[in-house]
């Protein structure tokens, strides 16, 4: 039984004696095998984390050599209001997105895992909707969302309630980014689906003895047996909601669109793009990236000190 | 379908899985429930019945708006009251739909054929072999799938805009001639749940290394290299921002990064043609939905197998 996901290393071998032959050959075939991937993480990784780090002290516009400002950069990210704007319009998606859409990826996990042999179908159908390209899913945005005559709010209708202008109106453009991407959530529900299957019926029958009901089992029983790979779909929503770009960023920005509503729309990646790509401020674009990868190493630092507490692994799981 | 519960589904729990059996996907455990009584089954039924109209309608809604005229669009049937082929018609006039579908075809086929045989080739080496920076080394492949993309987005440009290669398809799938961490991780599983001893056999037969990972391996794991293939050709297809980082001419374009200048065009800020907006989505999104009945069953379990064991 180990405790932590990254148990599983190399055996300890006694360092520091001199490799046999036999040990010096594999050696060297490992290496050939494993050798396009260090000249990627040499060209494709490690130079560009040290070029980029260098990037954000400079002004570079990709035409001219780049000029070394120092500080300067980072001294506007703290006062750029866009950057604080971008921050917390990442902020307030990725803290309403995330438990939503897990929740609901347990929900639907919970009711695949009852419903005998038409799961198969059901987790077909879900999962459909994961294959649509994010492009295309930010053109659904604007059709099905659409405040006059969009489906959504035809069907609130129904309900008597008058459905907001989802894709203009600034207080209405990130709840309609977060349930749009509810409907990518069936890559999840298989991941907990398989999670919940392989929960020892056992448990299941000793709470039933102890008397408890399916609320009760569930909180007890299911949810800590899960909790390996409900946080795996917590961490890995997390951190693409934070990188959310192409859904947004068709729907709202590129040629030729207005103005008034991006500011309500303007996620890190955007504005980290458009400083990049449509402004050419390499050198302060290199910036944001520093910072976002900051938060991110933060927010995944406290995730993983959070699930020490309350993840259970059982077994090896490697 | 049919939402009431058929008396022999309720005797046996056990479900009609796509997924086969395999030491990747968590066993159904048998017998594990007891028989659910018919109205929770019937109401479990009834809210996944409700669910599946939300989940497939978006998809409906898009395909049959491709064959509506543009007056119709918004009309929320899904059964188009005229029905035209004009849409598709005046999307070919309107943009190089065909050369973009070909130029997509290209880079996702390349993309995902150079990430599968670089990748299976070095999560072998770090599967296979016993050497002494393997965890290390090993330990580094895991810790770039930490590190945003957007890190390393700006220099990436600039090596590609130093090569002159932007423009073109190259930076699109060149960077998998090196492997992917994800890939390299998921591959390295199976290939560490391969035996041992037909490895030993074949090396005292005095088989080399390259015949016992072209001859044994990649045969034995050929499902996590068609799963690889499968992931890669998804990502690569529906990639939208190294597309438009890269490709400048309209005639070198992905089809999202097409349909991305026909919503500039034709969308909200545009023309209003959404008529032409959908179909090239519908256009964009078919093969995907394609891809994903031709190769479901790996789909299913390469996610189970990302999500149980990562």
């Amino acid at each position: 039984m180990t405790s932590t996901t990254t148990a599983s290393r190399a055996p300890a071998n006694p360092r520091r004696r001199r490799p046999t032959a036999s040990a010096r050959r594999e050696r060297n075939a490992a290496l050939r095998f494993i050798s396009p991937w260090i000249v990627g993480f040499v060209v494709f990784t490690a130079w560009p984390i040290l070029y980029s780090a260098y990037l954000s002290l400079t002004d570079y516009d990709v035409i001219n050599d780049p000029t070394f400002v120092g500080l300067d950069n980072y001294r506007q990210l703290a006062t750029d209001p866009k950057v604080a704007l971008a921050l917390w319009n990442t902020l307030v998606y990725t803290v309403v997105q995330v438990p939503v859409y897990v929740l609901l990826a347990l929900g639907l996990a919970l009711l695949l895992d009852r419903a005998g042999r038409s799961a198969g179908f059901f987790r077909t159908a879900f999962f459909v909707p994961k294959m649509t390209p994010p492009v295309a899913v930010g053109v659904l945005l604007l059709l099905l969302f659409n405040g006059e005559y969009g489906v959504v709010n035809q069907v609130l209708g129904w309900f008597g309630v008058d459905g907001p202008a989802w894709t203009t109106d600034p207080d209405w453009i990130k709840p309609g980014l977060v349930l749009i991407s509810l409907w990518s959530v069936g890559s999840s529900v298989i991941i907990l689906l398989a999670a919940l299957r392989g929960v020892p019926t056992e448990l299941y029958d000793a709470a039933r003895v102890d008397g408890a009901g399916f609320w009760r089992r569930t909180r007890t029983v299911t949810v800590p047996m899960i909790s390996g790979p409900l946080f795996f779909v917590v961490v890995v929503n997390t951190i693409a909601a934070f990188q959310l770009f192409t859904e947004a960023y068709t729907a709202y920005f590129g040629a030729g669109s207005s103005t008034y509503r991006n500011d309500a729309a303007l996620f890190y990646v955007i504005y980290l793009f458009q400083q990049g790509f449509e402004f050419l401020h390499m050198g302060y674009a290199s910036a944001l990236a520093w910072l976002l990868f900051v938060v991110i190493m933060l927010v995944t630092v406290v995730q993983l000190l959070v699930s020490r507490r309350l993840v259970y692994y059982e077994g090896d799981r490697r | 379908m049919s939402t009431l519960p058929r008396p022999e589904s309720a005797a046996r729990p056990d479900v009609a899985d796509p997924v086969e059996p395999g030491d990747v996907v968590a066993p159904p455990v048998a017998e594990r429930r007891r028989r659910p009584r018919r109205l929770v089954r019937a109401v479990v039924l009834l809210a996944l019945a409700a669910a599946t109209v939300v989940f497939v309608y978006p998809l409906l809604w898009l395909l049959s708006a491709s064959f509506k005229p543009r007056a119709d669009v918004f009309d929320n049937r899904l059964v188009p009251r005229t029905f035209t082929v004009e849409n598709y018609l005046t999307v070919w006039d309107a943009a190089p739909i065909g050369l973009w579908l070909v130029n997509t075809v290209v880079v996702t086929v390349l993309a995902a054929v150079t990430v599968t045989v670089s990748s299976a080739l070095v999560a072998w080496g770090f599967a296979f072999f016993r050497f002494r920076l393997r965890g290390p080394l090993f330990g580094l492949v895991l810790a770039t799938m930490m590190l945003p993309g957007a890190v390393t987005l700006i220099p990436t440009f600039l090596i590609w805009n130093q090569l002159g290669l932007v423009g073109t398809n190259v930076p699109l799938w060149a960077g998998n001639l090196f492997g992917s961490a994800f890939y390299i991780f998921l591959l390295r599983q199976f290939f560490l749940g391969l035996p041992r001893e037909p490895f030993e056999a074949a090396r005292l037969d005095g088989a080399n290394n390259w015949v016992m990972f072209w001859r044994l391996a990649v045969p034995l794991c050929r499902p996590a290299l068609v799963l690889t293939l499968l992931f890669e050709a998804q990502a690569a297809w529906t990639d939208l921002m190294r597309p438009l980082i890269y490709l400048q001419d309209s005639d070198t374009f992905t089809i999202p990064r097409g349909l991305k200048a026909l919503v500039d065009q034709f969308g909200p800020a545009g023309e209003s043609q959404w008529e032409v907006v959908v179909t090239a989505s519908v256009l964009t999104t078919v093969p995907m939905i394609v891809l994903f009945f031709v190769g479901q069953r790996h789909f299913v379990q390469g996610i189970t197998t990302t999500g149980t064991k990562g």
